[in-house]
């Protein structure tokens, strides 16, 4: 019983670890898509939050440490996030760019910056970090059994912050008049911009909120996974664009999507300490590769009547008459 | 007549200059970054960025071995460009392609002098089959390929390093095993020419590649209707063109040419193995600016290639002044986001083309 529950407990864990990130890139993107912007830069956008905010609590760690520091950090990656963004909102929006062009120049030039700077700062590009932020045990929450065990312990405060920006998200998006305004945007431009909605400005904060949520994605998931940040996120901005695509545009089912693939992420890296999954024998690259072809089929089988909205990824000209 | 030949020269020469600008504003911005970092040293650095690979003959022989490889996947997402399709997944044709021709260059060393072609082919036909996944789910079931081809850059990643681990896995180092000696590309007098450069014939076959590229888009009917499928899906299935076929070739002779890309690097003997990271790679990436630089254009892309290898042994150089050579990266970042705006200074230009009376020969 121990042992079982002792794997349960680990598993769920971990995947928390791997899904959080998931989910708030992916709620990021789906505002930038919504508002009619393929985002393909949520990967660059996560390595600039993760640079900034690692560089932030490796520069700050001696005066200061735990909770406090996280969110300050957490703040420089949203900001950062956020303006990199901008670059992409730019292109997209005003200059009526091929965005998927601008977003892979996003994705090249940010893990560049990040490993020039720190070169140039210290030498190594790796850049260390103490991790103070764990929660070994939340008060009172984490004693509960099972649930507790789960949920609320060696954990961070990311994950609640993770989930209350799902419902924020979800809120905004359904019940919110801006929220009305950015889904028309991406459906069908015109008719938004004749009654009387700014279309580029609706753009703009479509792309400004994903810049922002992959920033902290970005550093969300560096912290729980490593000691160092070496200038990459290994693809999961490209991941969180399939569970992005999974979710059907929908914050309901992204949710699912994440856990689905953060699941699979976790069994890949933890299948070995698993006896019943060790013993069938399955390479763990099989489980990687699951969250992508399972992407691949349900696009293969839902793009004729695509969920994905109407006008994303192609620019809107006012003047241009249709 | 000469008036028309007059226009055509005339677009010829409009046509390069978002790329020069381009190119221009990438350069300016990575000079700005070193001037932030150190301005001491800022302008050396910068002047063997520029410079740096006309030094020696062994530098100029390192530029065609970096071309090599992104010139073959510059024509991939260049020939899929001129079909209207992105196909953003060289990266993984590329791994793919390269596994095959290692494979076929440790497992057939029986046949003899033919033994590096057949690898290459190799390379060319599994590049090609992984593009076809993409090119089936477009035509067939309206996947953007675009999507498609980023699932499929990892799921090859993920699969060639299976494979070395299953078939081909030297444990000591975590990479490829190394192939045998007949199937590395014979060095054509390029190592003489270029000694210690690394420079192979390899380089001879992307020339050829971009050759045989520039034919097959600009005097065959094929390569006619593949580019009519580009210019308007519609109108060119209204003109008898199966649209549907023109997109999976497309793709699946992108991915073709990728693929080859992979074999040209890892059988140029040079001591290139697949090393089992779960990291793409980054020559695909590179394939897009250089496709976008050359405008699509095979000629076009051959320079761009050139032009990107040339920056990257200067960037090399440049270590000597203490700067990352990341900065490379960074100008060729730049570089994209600019050719991003590629469309607003045709546009202006085509319009300022028309105000002036040039644009009657449209």
């Amino acid at each position: 019983m121990s042992e079982f529950w002792r794997i349960i407990f680990f598993v769920v864990q971990q995947t928390m670890y791997f899904a959080i990130p998931l989910l708030v890139v992916a709620l990021g993107g789906m505002f930038s898509e919504r508002s009619g912007v393929v985002n393909i830069a949520l990967e660059g956008i996560m390595v600039f939050g993760a640079f900034t905010g690692i560089l932030f609590i490796n520069t700050f760690q001696g005066v200061m440490e735990g909770q406090l520091l996280l969110i300050l950090a957490i703040l420089v990656a949203c900001i950062s996030g956020g303006l990199i963004s901008l670059l992409h909102a730019y292109a997209s929006v005003n200059m009526k760019a091929d965005q998927v062009i601008s977003g892979t120049a996003i994705n090249m030039l940010t893990p560049a910056l990040a490993i020039y700077a720190a070169r140039m700062i210290q030498d190594v590009q790796q850049i260390a970090f103490n991790n103070t932020f764990r929660i070994d045990s939340v008060p009172v929450l984490g004693s509960i059994p099972y649930i507790g065990d789960m949920f609320f312990k060696k954990t961070y405060i990311t994950t609640y912050l993770g989930f209350a920006i799902l419902i924020v998200a979800a809120l905004v998006l359904y019940k919110t008049r801006f929220g009305l305004r950015l889904r028309s945007c991406g459906e069908h431009p015109h008719a938004a911009d004749s009654v009387g909605i700014n279309v580029y400005k609706m753009r703009y904060a479509g792309v400004f909120i994903s810049g922002v949520l992959a920033g902290l994605g970005g550093l969300v998931f560096v912290i729980p996974t490593s000691t160092n940040f070496n200038a990459t996120v290994a693809g999961y901005g490209f991941l969180a664009l399939a569970v992005l695509i999974f979710g059907q545009w929908k914050p309901g089912r992204i949710l699912f999507a994440a856990f689905f693939f953060g699941l699979m992420k976790t069994i890949a890296s933890t299948y070995s300490g698993i006896p019943f999954l060790a013993g069938l024998g399955i390479p763990n690259t099989l489980y990687k590769m699951i969250p992508f072809i399972a992407t691949l089929v349900v696009l293969a089988f839902t793009s004729k009547k695509s969920q994905a909205p109407k006008a994303s990824g192609v620019p809107y000209d006012k003047s241009a008459a249709r | 007549m000469s008036e028309g030949k007059q226009g055509r020269k005339l677009r010829l020469n409009y046509d390069f200059v978002p790329s020069l600008v381009a190119i221009v504003v990438g350069l300016a911005f990575g000079l700005i970054i070193l001037l932030i970092s150190n301005p001491a040293q800022a302008g050396g650095g910068f002047w063997t960025i520029l410079t740096g690979a006309f030094r020696d003959l062994r530098s100029f022989g390192r530029v065609l071995y970096f071309a090599t490889p992104i010139i073959l996947t510059g024509l991939s997402v260049g020939f899929a460009f001129k079909t209207g399709l992105f196909n953003i997944g060289a990266s993984g044709q590329f791994i793919v392609g390269a596994y095959a021709a290692v494979i076929v260059g440790i497992t057939c060393p029986w046949l003899g002098s033919a033994h590096w072609i057949v690898a290459l082919l190799a390379a060319f036909i599994a590049g090609g089959l992984w593009a076809l996944i993409p090119g089936l789910l477009k035509a067939f079931a309206n996947v953007h390929e675009v999507i498609a081809s980023i699932m499929m850059n990892y799921i090859g990643m993920y699969l060639v390093n299976y494979l070395v681990l299953q078939t081909a896995y030297d444990s000591l180092r975590n990479q490829s095993m190394p192939v045998a000696a007949s199937a590395i590309i014979p060095k054509m007098g390029l190592d003489t020419l270029f000694p210690r450069s690394h420079a192979n014939g390899g380089f001879f076959i992307a020339v050829l590649a971009v050759i045989i590229t520039y034919i097959i888009l600009n005097k065959t009917t094929f390569g006619y209707e593949l580019r009519a499928v580009g210019f308007n899906r519609h109108a060119s299935k209204y003109a008898g063109i199966n649209e549907k076929h023109g997109i999976v070739l497309s793709m699946v002779i992108a991915g073709a040419l990728a693929g080859l890309g992979g074999g040209l690097l890892y059988l140029a003997g040079t001591g290139k193995y697949i090393k089992v990271v779960d990291i793409l790679a980054a020559e695909g990436f590179t394939g897009i600016p250089v496709a976008l630089l050359g405008l699509s254009n095979p000629i076009g892309i051959l320079f761009a290639g050139l032009f990107i290898g040339y920056i990257t042994v200067g960037g090399d150089i440049m270590q000597l002044y203490d700067f990352a050579p990341e900065i490379i990266d960074i100008i060729v970042a730049v570089i994209i986001y600019f050719s991003a705006f590629a469309l607003i200074f045709k546009g202006f230009i085509q319009r300022r083309r028309n105000k002036l009376g040039g644009g009657k020969i449209q």
